[in-house]
């Protein structure tokens, strides 16, 4: 068992989660409400990671992140260091990589909720952020849930995008997913076979426990 | 003065031409067919939607004005909104519904406050049920709750009884007018029911395409339509097409072959000018066969009876007149039998002349 690739997979997981849920909530209800021109091309931006190889996205963030690329000088004048071959690096590919997994899931339910019942908050006295806060988010919290769920599944067993920016630095960039691939390359099937079993019953059980919550009854019998 | 005034004025998307007024206290209905506008103007009232053009008045205050450039936000407005399907929150039980319009009282007063109101509108015991767990009228007494938890300064009801089953809907109408004699503010109720108009308001406003065409009681608009479309829009029939004409130096109203005496409106019109006219359908008396009844003098007119449907325990009767018109009103199902009423059936009637609403200056297809 790579202990130091199971530290780094969940450290990605959890920090993608972190990051990627406020910005969900915001692409998700701003994506929901609102109607102009180029909103089915930001839609498609948005899930354009979902259909992209995982190879081809990688290459394009590798060349982004490069010391030359605009994104890459950014981060250097910032922090004085590299993206590739980073953890910081695969977290922001991390976070591209998943932006549908966690939009797409919030945006679907805030589309669900009736506008009037926004217009009822607002009748009652409640400004736009109250109604956000007391209203439309416990509504959208199953939204919430699978959101967070596929973006720490999918997080866990990404491969191509990790590979490709961060390669596979011990305790670094090696993530679970990529230790497995080493194993099976140096022709250790037990290792690789205990990681993967461990990988199949993490995701599942995430999965699992989350379609649960959502799935419970919930405000009474309706 | 707390009255509540509204005008609008635009052109498109949504054509809106629309003025009318409530007083505190009283229940003004917006009545009118799909897509007249109603809920628009509701929803003008409140805040949800902003006219091009207009002006809206509450309890002395302008809550929105396209001169001045003034629109106050729904929350600044303090109008109890009830909405057609009620729009209550469905992860909060129905006393949560209510406490939250009851921001404007110190947290420690809204739950014993929220309490009062759900007693208020008789579901005490019921606080902890979500509204799914609510049947249809249950539900409209929470959001009616909910509304008026706000203490509004106009309430406005979105067709709030389209939802609920026959029964519930007269008990609710019912409460409603119970319920309106502990409020003093302008209570606007959208409904394109007409008995339901009649039965709860004060005042209806009638609307069409936008436009509002005539506001008063609604026995005053019942009897005297201010124009042969508002008739229709209330399903009034009896609106035809007559003649001012002089006879024996009194003024008459020609209508096919027969002159009628009018009561009052004849005087200002022109010799032949032509006048569309209305007739309430009690206006109308049957002559019973071989006896004389009261009225029977008045205007008197021969025709044949075209259709009888009968509906319960009125029937309903259209009479041809001679010159191809209908006649249409409604008589007590044994009144009808006892006057021998068949298709076909020869019979006499009375116009009352107190009855006849001249409407001058509209053909009887304009669409004003």
């Amino acid at each position: 068992m790579d202990w130091s690739a199971l530290f780094v997979s969940f450290r990605l997981a959890a920090l993608t989660c972190a990051f990627l849920l406020p910005l969900g909530i915001f692409l998700g209800r701003w994506l929901a409400s609102a109607r102009f021109r180029g909103k089915g091309l930001c839609e498609a931006l948005v899930a354009l990671p979902l259909v992209l190889p995982p190879t081809v996205l990688g290459f394009y963030l590798l060349q982004s992140f490069g010391r030359e690329a605009p994104v890459g000088q950014l981060w250097m004048s910032l922090t004085g260091g590299g993206l590739n071959f980073t953890f910081s690096g695969i977290l922001l590919a991390s976070l591209v990589a998943n932006l549908p997994f966690a939009v797409q899931p919030i945006q679907r339910a805030f589309e669900n909720i009736p506008h009037n019942l926004r217009e009822a908050a607002w009748c009652s006295g409640l400004s736009p952020w109250q109604t956000l806060l007391r209203i439309e988010l416990p509504l959208v919290w199953p939204g919430i849930l699978s959101a967070t769920a596929l973006t720490f599944a999918h997080t866990l067993g990404e491969f191509g995008v990790i590979l490709m920016v961060g390669g596979a630095i011990d305790g670094e960039t090696r993530t679970l997913a990529i230790a497995i691939y080493d194993r099976v390359q140096a022709f250790d099937e037990q290792g690789a076979a205990l990681m993967a079993a461990l990988l199949l019953l993490v995701s599942f059980t995430t999965l699992g426990v989350v379609y649960g919550l959502a799935g419970r009854r919930r405000w009474g019998r309706g | 003065m707390a009255r509540l005034i509204v005008s609008t004025q635009q052109s498109g998307p949504i054509p809106l031409n629309a003025e009318f007024s409530c007083l505190p206290g009283e229940l003004l209905a917006l009545v009118g067919p799909s897509g007249s506008g109603k809920t628009t103007l509701l929803r003008a009232v409140a805040g949800l939607y902003r006219p091009q053009q207009g002006r809206v008045e509450c309890a002395g205050q302008t809550w929105f004005d396209s001169r001045g450039k003034r629109s106050l936000s729904p929350q600044q407005r303090r109008v109890g909104m009830v909405f057609q399907d009620y729009a209550l929150f469905p992860h909060l039980t129905a006393l949560e519904n209510i406490a939250l319009a009851l921001r404007h009282l110190p947290s420690a007063r809204r739950r014993p406050q929220a309490e009062q109101w759900l007693e208020t509108v008789r579901l005490k015991g019921l606080e902890h049920r979500y509204p799914s767990e609510l049947s249809g009228g249950q539900r409209q007494r929470v959001a009616l709750a909910r509304a008026l938890a706000r203490e509004p300064q106009v309430l406005l009801l979105d067709e709030p009884f389209s939802a609920v089953d026959q029964v519930t809907r007269r008990r609710l109408q019912r409460e409603l007018a119970r319920l309106r004699q502990q409020i003093s503010i302008p209570i606007v109720l959208v409904t394109h029911d007409l008995e339901e108009a009649a039965a709860l308001a004060d005042q209806v406003c009638v609307l069409h395409n936008g436009r509002s065409l005539q506001q008063a009681s609604p026995d005053t608009l019942f009897r005297t339509p201010a124009s042969p479309n508002v008739a229709r829009l209330l399903d009034r029939h009896n609106v035809f097409e007559g003649q001012v004409v002089e006879v024996g130096g009194a003024r008459r109203l020609r209508w096919g072959n027969d002159q009628l005496d009018v009561a009052s409106g004849l005087d200002g019109l022109n010799i032949n000018e032509h006048v569309a006219w209305y007739l309430p359908p009690s206006d109308i008396v049957l002559h019973r066969r071989g006896r004389p009844s009261l009225g029977d003098r008045e205007n008197p007119i021969a025709a044949t009876v075209d259709e009888l449907v009968v509906l319960g325990g009125m029937t309903s009767v259209a009479l041809r007149v001679q010159h191809g018109d209908l006649l249409r009103f409604d008589i007590a199902t044994h009144a009808a039998r006892r006057n021998q009423l068949t298709p076909g059936a020869a019979v006499h009637v009375s116009l009352l002349a107190g009855g006849i609403h001249l409407m001058p200056g509209h053909g009887v297809n304009s669409a004003r």
